[in-house]
């Protein structure tokens, strides 16, 4: 039987790109979402892959959100920790409330997932973890301190695992994507649309399929070799 | 007049080497400690540097703590976010306590810390901010996934404060220490120091002094082109 992959925030954008791509690879996928029951309701239809609705924010949750999904599907081969919110102030202005949130959802549930799925892993003898981090995780952004702080914190959190899970056969690594055409940057003026796409080599935005792709070549079978490590894929914006 | 340094968990190990230079070196210092009472007033008799108690992890505390150095010695200028604290487990026995506490206390105080001294910074035009981060926020390690997701948040954390604060004269800047010969490293196994030992090209353990000067030339009036760097202290034993 293939792999079953769960893959967090996967009804749209690029966690939906993540889940289109590893069905088209052939594995089994599942999807959580927490919000747009009716962007949900859509996705299942359109692409037959079941969704489960809970908060990754919340250890409980993923706990029986977790449950429910091996109860129906069995354990979790491959988790993709794709799940994020931004809620952007400049720092003087930044209230505490908003930087808990951005914490929480974008790193804390990293941990909260990954420990309901990491015993599994180990007793089975493998496992791919893939966190989605962001150039902004890596190159800093204006306005963005409490997410900037998550997603690096993501990249630390995929090396420390990555250490741990390496006699286990567990991977841990981490796809950090620029700024890629989905829903929410649709929603931003086109005038800083293009500044943004002024600055990549390649001169457009990324598609939700690349970064599918990159998600793909990381769990196969003979990505063993492959861990700790930080694919990066923005058209050239920020290399280092 | 000399400008006004605070340097938290500044009573001990690398903190306390930080707190001394930068006394040393003419600035007005106030150390933040958390615990340890005796340590404290031990520190403060033989430097005659001013301490005070209260939980960085904590905002209100924060909020409090600051304002009471403000009245006490001035407006901090220079804020050096050093408090840290292990809560070392595998993944799979990893409590959220450990996960949270350790969040909180190394990368939430950078939030709490730098949130209540920015807009004295941004009023003077002048701030020099130094987060001291971690080879293993760099480099990933087995046993600490909630370390290395903080320390390495602290580093996204630096690079998004930079942006904003560069044009405000507020450089922003990260120390990487390696192993250093404090309390926190000779809590570690003898025979597990011998290897982490003998894996440093320098052939020993860093000083707090090695970290502390690195600190005291990023906080200079004249480093005001560095922001957003993060210097690596390690004797050569993580490089990239």
């Amino acid at each position: 039987m293939p792999r079953l992959a769960l893959v967090t925030g996967g009804t749209r954008g690029i966690g939906a790109g993540i889940a289109l791509a590893l069905k088209d690879a052939g594995y089994r996928v599942v999807v959580n979402y927490h919000s747009a029951d009716d962007v949900a309701e859509k996705f299942t239809v359109d692409t037959n892959i079941p969704v489960f609705k809970w908060d990754v924010s919340d250890f409980d949750a993923c706990r029986e959100g977790v449950k429910q999904v091996s109860d129906a599907h069995g354990p979790v081969d491959i988790l993709i920790n794709n799940a994020g919110t931004v809620s952007d102030a400049k720092f003087e202005n930044m209230s505490e409330a908003q930087w808990h949130r951005v914490l929480r959802v974008n790193l804390d549930s990293v941990f909260h997932m990954c420990q309901q799925v990491y015993p599994g892993m180990v007793e089975q003898k493998w496992g791919r973890i893939i966190n989605i981090g962001s150039m902004n995780g890596q190159a800093g952004q204006l306005n963005q301190v409490n997410y900037v702080a998550a997603k690096a914190g993501m990249h630390g959190f995929t090396k420390a695992l990555a250490q741990e899970g390496a006699k286990h056969g567990i991977t841990v690594n981490t796809v950090a994507p620029g700024y890629v055409d989905t829903y929410l940057m649709r929603e931003m003026p086109e005038r800083i649309l293009d500044k943004i796409i002024g600055k990549s080599p390649i001169h457009r935005l990324g598609a939700e399929a690349e970064i599918g792709h990159a998600v793909v070549f990381l769990v196969d079978e003979k990505a063993a070799w492959t861990t700790g490590s930080t694919v990066t894929l923005n058209g050239g914006t920020h290399m280092y | 007049m000399a400008r006004v340094a605070l340097v938290s968990g500044g009573t001990r190990g690398i903190g306390g080497a930080i707190a001394k230079s930068l006394h040393d070196a003419g600035y007005k210092v106030a150390a933040v400690y958390a615990n340890n009472d005796e340590a404290a007033e031990r520190f403060h008799q033989e430097t005659g540097i001013a301490v005070y108690k209260w939980d960085v992890g904590d905002f209100e505390q924060c909020q409090d703590g600051i304002a009471q150095v403000t009245r006490d010695l001035g407006p901090i200028e220079i804020l050096v976010n050093n408090a840290g604290i292990t809560r070392d487990a595998t993944l799979q026995r990893m409590a959220q306590e450990q996960w949270q506490a350790v969040l909180d206390t190394n990368l939430g105080s950078c939030f709490n810390m730098c949130r209540c001294v920015i807009e004295a910074m941004r009023a003077g035009g002048f701030g020099r901010i130094v987060n001291v981060g971690s080879i293993n926020g760099q480099a990933g390690q087995y046993g600490q996934v909630n370390y290395a997701a903080a320390k390495s948040g602290i580093h996204g954390f630096t690079k998004a404060l930079a942006q904003e604060g560069a044009k405000k004269g507020i450089t922003v800047n990260a120390v990487a220490p390696g192993y250093v010969d404090t309390d926190m490293v000779r809590a570690v196994p003898e025979n597990v120091l011998e290897k982490i030992i003998a894996s440093i090209p320098v052939g020993r353990l860093g000083r707090a002094d090695d970290i502390a000067r690195t600190v005291k030339f990023l906080v200079a009036d004249d480093a005001d082109f560095i922001t957003g760097s993060t210097i690596s202290v390690n004797g050569g034993h993580h490089m990239y």
